[in-house]
């Protein structure tokens, strides 16, 4: 398979969060605006690219009894690494994702994709499985946050559309989560019929 | 008192699944039916609580008095790594029993980001102490409950989902898109628990 279509798989047809169901969490609690999703999504995918690359080139010296210990390792540096640049360079959107960037750690697509893709494939297309995958879920929680945002503030990025008398409150609140992602994944499943 | 209003705000208020979204992935993996989501919850509360304390001590002993603080995000998901596999053999040698209940659920809990979340957030004192200090006791009350208020969620969500086995539905909302949105509506009415915490305070007179 070329690096493009690694790219695009992760895009379309292994889209994380619409079609693997993986990293539910950050997908929820973080799309509360268009550009909280997108950061988040963006954070996610600078720690799988890196996990990813490492992992890869790693993949002969680790031992396979301490494997998941070893890649858990590897993320959890990068996403210290990613807390320290962020905490320095953009303390508010920091503060507004707050636990949820410690929590990249635990997000299973980052150990899914490194124990599932990154630890048997080569280095330059483990990096494409993590720019694909990365994309997928940057694109999914963007499409999220910017559902909830027009529906519950009425804005789109940060510029206002509707007027505040037609806002919901209840898409920003955590049941507007559940319920948004609920029914963007039925029109999914419905394209995907077709 | 407030120990009281930790404990209620822990499980009803701030709802560790359905208003912090922590652990949603054991949330909508293993609450097909009631039994074994009732194992979760059990398992959940225990690591928990253990974690908790294991993790406070080493923030207070070790990461704080030697400047380590950059470490805690690492230091931490290892130990409870480490702690998973140890209670895990612990308990195969104590008690059975609950080795066969809890069996299939510990190694998972690793991934469950609610037991890093409560512990980084109980190291680094931001959760919601009622106006107490934030120390060793209120750590481990606060964690306790919440955890037990992921293990009510759990229970009452996968009795709804076990109804729903029951139910026609339309093909493309089958499956995980009926679940999220059950899973909405059970946060909305978890909402309705909000202000009780001021009632309690005004009815305990705090």
């Amino acid at each position: 398979m070329s690096n493009f279509k690694t790219i695009l798989n992760g895009i379309v047809k292994e889209n994380p969060t619409f079609v693997l169901l993986l990293g539910m969490c950050p997908t929820l609690a973080t799309t509360t605006s268009a550009i909280n999703g997108m950061s988040m999504g963006i954070a996610t995918m600078f720690v799988l690219i890196c996990s990813n690359t490492i992992i890869s080139l790693l993949k002969n010296l680790i031992p396979d009894g301490v494997r998941i210990p070893c890649y858990i390792v590897v993320i959890a540096s990068f996403v210290t690494i990613l807390q320290m640049v962020m905490q320095a360079y953009l303390p508010s959107l920091y503060s507004s994702l707050g636990l949820f960037i410690p929590l990249i750690v635990v997000n299973c697509i980052i150990l899914g994709r490194a124990e599932a893709f990154a630890s048997k494939n080569g280095v330059l297309a483990s990096l494409c499985d993590g720019v694909g995958i990365g994309l997928g879920f940057t694109a999914s929680l963007t499409v999220i946050g910017i559902v909830r945002e027009l529906l519950g503030n009425g804005a789109l990025f940060g510029f206002r559309i509707l007027p505040e008398s037609m806002n919901i409150l209840v898409f920003v609140l955590a049941p507007g989560a559940f319920i948004t992602l609920g029914f963007l994944m039925a029109i999914v499943n419905k394209i995907k019929d077709r | 008192m407030e120990y009281f209003l930790i404990f209620i705000a822990a499980i009803f208020i701030n709802n560790v699944v359905l208003s912090q979204f922590l652990g949603i992935c054991p949330f909508l993996g293993v609450s097909k039916k009631v039994s074994t989501a009732a194992g979760m919850g059990m398992a959940v509360t225990f690591v928990l609580t253990v974690a908790v304390i294991v993790t406070y001590a080493l923030q207070v002993w070790v990461l704080d008095p030697f400047g380590l603080g950059y470490l805690q995000t690492i230091l931490f998901i290892l130990v409870i790594a480490g702690l998973v596999q140890m209670l895990e053999m612990v308990l195969k040698k104590i008690s059975p029993s609950l080795y066969q209940a809890l069996g299939v659920f510990l190694p998972l809990i690793t991934t469950n980001c609610c037991v890093l979340g409560v512990s980084l957030s109980v190291a680094g004192g931001t959760y919601n102490t009622q106006g107490l200090e934030p120390n060793l006791l209120t750590g481990v009350l606060y964690a306790f409950s919440t955890a037990l208020g992921f293990a009510l969620s759990m229970v009452v969500f996968a009795g709804l989902r076990e109804q729903m086995a029951l139910v026609r539905i339309p093909k493309s909302m089958q499956g995980m898109a009926i679940a999220l949105i059950t899973a909405g509506l059970l946060a909305m009415a978890f909402m309705g628990f909000s202000g009780i915490d001021h009632g309690i305070a005004v009815a305990l007179g705090l």
